[in-house]
């Protein structure tokens, strides 16, 4: 069995004590169990007589055997704990059918969207693919015009494996960098700062690099020559 | 509709236990929990983007399966296979625009949902690692976007991959190795077609499906969706 913490036995022989009207001493003694009962019963009864004569035939009612113990520690349990298992009631609705249902109408929405698109708007198809007659301008997939656009102003393996890689790392590492717990927006006006600086950097390298960027991936202007760029 | 007799055999009450068992006793609808917030409802807290991410990774999956039926994985026939899609096969064109078109907007939706998360303090705890997740969904999403690219053969195709691909040949150190590994070779040719076309149909789809149950099922063990602002 685990051993009692102390406090929480005085804590139990106090209350004890209060309900048979008996010293604190005396319970003490009775719970630790045989063999220490001998020398705390001596100063029991010597303090007993004060406080009233009808304590000690209460206390000698019940007849249980010598050395039987009666109730034993299961477990403690803290206060804390209890408590833990309660939680704050939250407004919450059936996923079926206010959820199901709007994201029903999602889908059909985009479905519907993107079929009416690509009966009006049909995909590229160039010509076969060709070796030795490299485009010009060659412009990689658009979501990857950001960085081309930077291999413009830096040296490649800076805008071509550094930048990228760097950038994909300090996204995953946002939540560990940002230890503020607070999801309230004027709590976290830097983190939002930044985030937006770096959305809006990429995005406006993109547009540049996707509409701006003719011939020779010299800078256009897409009113002036039209546009260098095939999704 | 709902009652006995109708597509519901037994009818079907508008109760609560009946609403419970919608969600419980179907394995479609299961990666919801029975309830949610009341905020998360809402469309303008989450503009539903994750979940239109999820459902055009579907439908992306269900016309690749149809183009497949169609495709060679070879150097002149991918490009022949894919200019006959609109003269030969029904619904062709229409199935090959729907499967472009679908696979930017699924950059797109991707993209805005990880914006979406970071405005609200989604990735905050207990959500730290599920940003990771989706940190490499994001990664994932664009390499299959970028590997699908190569497929049709066209000049467009070639020429987008080579000048994509020459930028992780800039690795420092190994450059020639990662750039030799991806292609298949020195330069863009036919094993790096069947490279990134096996890449596009079942490796990477594999890793995305691994990596999307466990976002899912995050998702509904941090909390379901993040608390209102």
């Amino acid at each position: 069995m685990a051993e009692i913490p102390e406090h929480l036995l005085r804590r139990s022989a106090q209350a004890k004590a209060k309900a048979l009207g008996v010293p604190v001493e005396q319970v003490l003694a009775e719970m630790s169990g045989g063999t220490a009962t001998a020398v705390p019963e001596a100063q029991a009864t010597a303090a007993a007589p004060s406080p009233t004569p009808s304590a000690a035939p209460a206390r000698t009612a019940p007849a249980i055997p010598e050395g039987v113990r009666t109730q034993r520690l299961l477990t403690v349990v803290k206060a804390k704990a209890i408590q833990q298992v309660k939680r704050d009631p939250t407004d919450k609705v059936s996923v079926w059918p206010h959820l199901l249902a709007m994201e029903f109408v999602a889908l059909l929405v985009v479905t519907a969207l993107l079929v009416i698109f690509s009966v009006f708007q049909d995909a590229p198809l160039l010509e076969l693919a060709n070796p030795n007659a490299q485009p010009n301008p060659s412009k990689a997939p658009w979501y990857f015009l950001g960085l081309q656009e930077l291999l413009s102003y830096f040296d490649p393996q800076v805008a071509g494996v550094l930048i990228p890689g760097l950038g994909l790392a300090a996204l995953a590492a946002i939540p560990f960098v940002d230890r503020n717990r607070s999801t309230r927006p004027s709590d976290r006006k830097f983190a939002i700062m930044m985030f937006t600086f770096f959305v809006i950097s990429a995005a406006i390298l993109t547009m540049i690099g996707s509409f701006y960027r003719g011939t020779g991936f010299n800078f256009t202007f897409p009113w002036r020559d039209g546009i260098f760029f095939d999704l | 509709m709902f009652r006995p007799g109708s597509p519901f055999r037994k009818g079907y009450t508008d109760s609560p236990r009946n609403r419970s068992y919608v969600i419980m006793n179907n394995v479609l609808y299961h990666l919801h929990p029975v309830k949610v917030k009341r905020h998360g409802v809402r469309l303008s807290y989450t503009l539903c983007l994750g979940g239109l991410s999820f459902f055009l990774f579907i439908l992306l999956t269900i016309t690749g399966i149809f183009l497949m039926f169609y495709y060679t994985p070879a150097v002149p026939d991918a490009y022949i296979d894919t200019a006959a899609l609109s003269t030969n096969v029904a619904f062709g064109l229409l199935v090959r625009n729907l499967h472009r078109w679908g696979a930017h907007l699924m950059v797109i939706t991707v993209f805005l949902h990880m914006t979406r998360v970071f405005y609200h303090g989604a990735y905050k705890p207990p959500r730290e690692f599920n940003w990771v997740v989706g940190v490499v969904l994001l990664l994932l999403t664009l390499l299959l976007s970028f590997t699908g690219y190569l497929l049709p053969w066209d000049q467009l195709a070639l020429w987008a991959v080579t000048v994509g691909s020459n930028m992780a040949g800039y690795t420092p150190v190994f450059g020639d190795q990662v750039s030799f590994v991806l292609l298949g070779g020195i330069q863009v040719g036919a094993s790096t077609l069947l490279r990134f076309y096996v890449l596009h149909v079942l490796a990477l789809p594999f890793l995305i499906v691994i990596f999307m149950a466990v976002h899912f099922w995050r998702v509904r063990k941090d909390g379901g969706v993040s608390g209102p602002l």
